[in-house]
């Protein structure tokens, strides 16, 4: 290198699982041998996959798989808006709230005293809802993703196959809008 | 037999017979009208609107039209295509679709043609409106959840010339239910043939259910348009 040009500078990735089981993650690195493909293209910041807790840098892509079910992944999620310049929901989970989202129907009352209170496996015991102010607070129900920032682009799946996080990654990299084939979009 | 006609999709020449609806006939000629009330070979019931097209320059559900002579049919242009996946988004905002926990997964109408639409996030907010499941006799569930209200259960499923299931109440409230005399004389199969009418996952034989891989159902391995003689 000469000195004159600019050196190649990887776009950066972050990562990170709300209110969502880490299904879609294992789908990514279901990737098989294309995840090398990906960690050529992509530098990984923030993510469990790194255990890079915080943003020490400004990130191109964030994927953001689960929906917001309590106040910490309302913080991270904004938190994710402002250090991503593109924002991806990835997994049913983050789209509509995906299986945690079958609470919003029952109200977030009636959840808690079921799960602590009046659990069928609890017979006896005393019941005490966990209210440590260190644990974070139960929103009244699961919000998807875009209805609490703005999200760019949208994986559905439970989890996305991994030929649909390959297409979204290429087409990010090749700083093109995804396109997912008809064949790529699953609902579960 | 009824005169064959001519009549234009998208300019393009198409023939039929006169009189044949025109979902079928668009599907006879190689063009797609996504639809989930149409039953094939039955009764049109216009219900779903999914079918929505511009017949002579006004829009209308393309099943409830028979072919003539001369018509002239758009179907490609943008802004149908658009009404048409909004009538999609409406109905997976309006009551609580959860397609992974769904036994119709893999064999739903409503997502095929999801899928076949690139639907990836409903444009409107989802309600998270509750609505129960019914469990009939043991017999029969219905997942009031799922239920698109297309009236195929009401119209298609009959024992002798009574209908099985009804319509009750209106709009939001509206549900579909089952008489119970008619549904404890229902045989296996019969009850197999409600559950292949209803085009989503609202109407259930207990028990049943997540038989087929994942990757072998019937949307896995085909996409909705390509399969020309409706259903399976």
């Amino acid at each position: 290198m000469d000195g004159t040009e600019a050196p190649h500078k990887k776009p950066i990735l972050a990562t990170v699982s709300l209110a969502g089981c880490f299904g879609c993650h294992m789908s990514l690195l279901d990737a098989d041998e294309r995840i090398l493909d990906v960690l050529a293209a992509f530098e990984l910041h923030r993510s469990p996959l790194t255990d890079i807790k915080r943003f020490a840098k400004r990130c191109d892509v964030g994927l953001i798989e689960g929906g917001c079910c309590n106040d910490e992944n309302v913080h991270v999620l904004r938190e994710f808006r402002e250090n991503c310049d593109v924002l991806v929901a990835v997994g049913a989970c983050a789209i509509n709230g995906g299986l945690p989202a079958l609470r919003n129907e029952i109200g977030l009352e009636a959840c808690l005293t079921e799960a602590y209170l009046e659990m069928p496996t609890g017979a006896g015991a005393e019941g005490i809802i966990p209210a440590d102010a260190d644990i974070p607070k139960l929103l009244d129900r699961v919000y998807p993703c875009h209805e609490v920032v703005k999200i760019d682009y949208f994986l559905p799946g439970c989890p996305p196959p991994a030929d649909a996080f390959w297409a979204l990654l290429t087409a990010l990299a090749a700083g093109r809008a995804p396109d997912l084939p008809t064949e790529l979009i699953h609902y579960d | 037999m009824a005169d064959e006609v001519t009549f234009f999709i998208d300019g393009r020449p198409c023939t039929a017979a006169a009189g044949d609806n025109l979902v079928e006939a668009a599907a006879d000629n190689g063009v797609y009208i996504p639809t989930l009330c149409h039953y094939k070979g039955h009764k049109p019931l216009g219900t779903c609107r999914v079918c929505m097209v511009r017949v002579d320059g006004r829009e209308a559900a393309a099943c409830t039209f028979g072919v003539r002579d001369g018509m002239r049919v758009d179907v490609d242009a943008p802004e149908l295509a658009d009404a048409r996946k909004a009538l999609i988004e409406l109905l997976f905002v309006e009551r609580n679709h959860f397609c992974p926990a769904c036994e119709k997964s893999g064999r739903c109408d409503l997502q095929a043609v999801a899928y076949h639409m690139h639907l990836t996030v409903p444009r409107f907010p989802y309600r998270y409106v509750p609505f129960t499941v019914e469990n009939f006799a043991g017999k029969l569930l219905i997942d009031h959840n799922r239920c698109i209200l297309c009236g195929r259960c009401e119209e298609f499923v009959r024992r002798g010339d009574s209908k099985v299931f009804a319509m009750k109440q209106r709009s939001s409230e509206a549900r579909i239910t089952v008489d119970l005399a008619l549904l404890a004389e229902m045989s296996a199969n019969e009850i197999a043939h409600a559950v292949h009418v209803c085009p989503v996952g609202a109407i259930l034989a207990p028990g049943q259910g997540f038989d087929t891989p994942i990757g072998r159902r019937k949307y896995d391995t085909h996409r909705i348009g390509e399969i020309t003689d409706g259903r399976d």
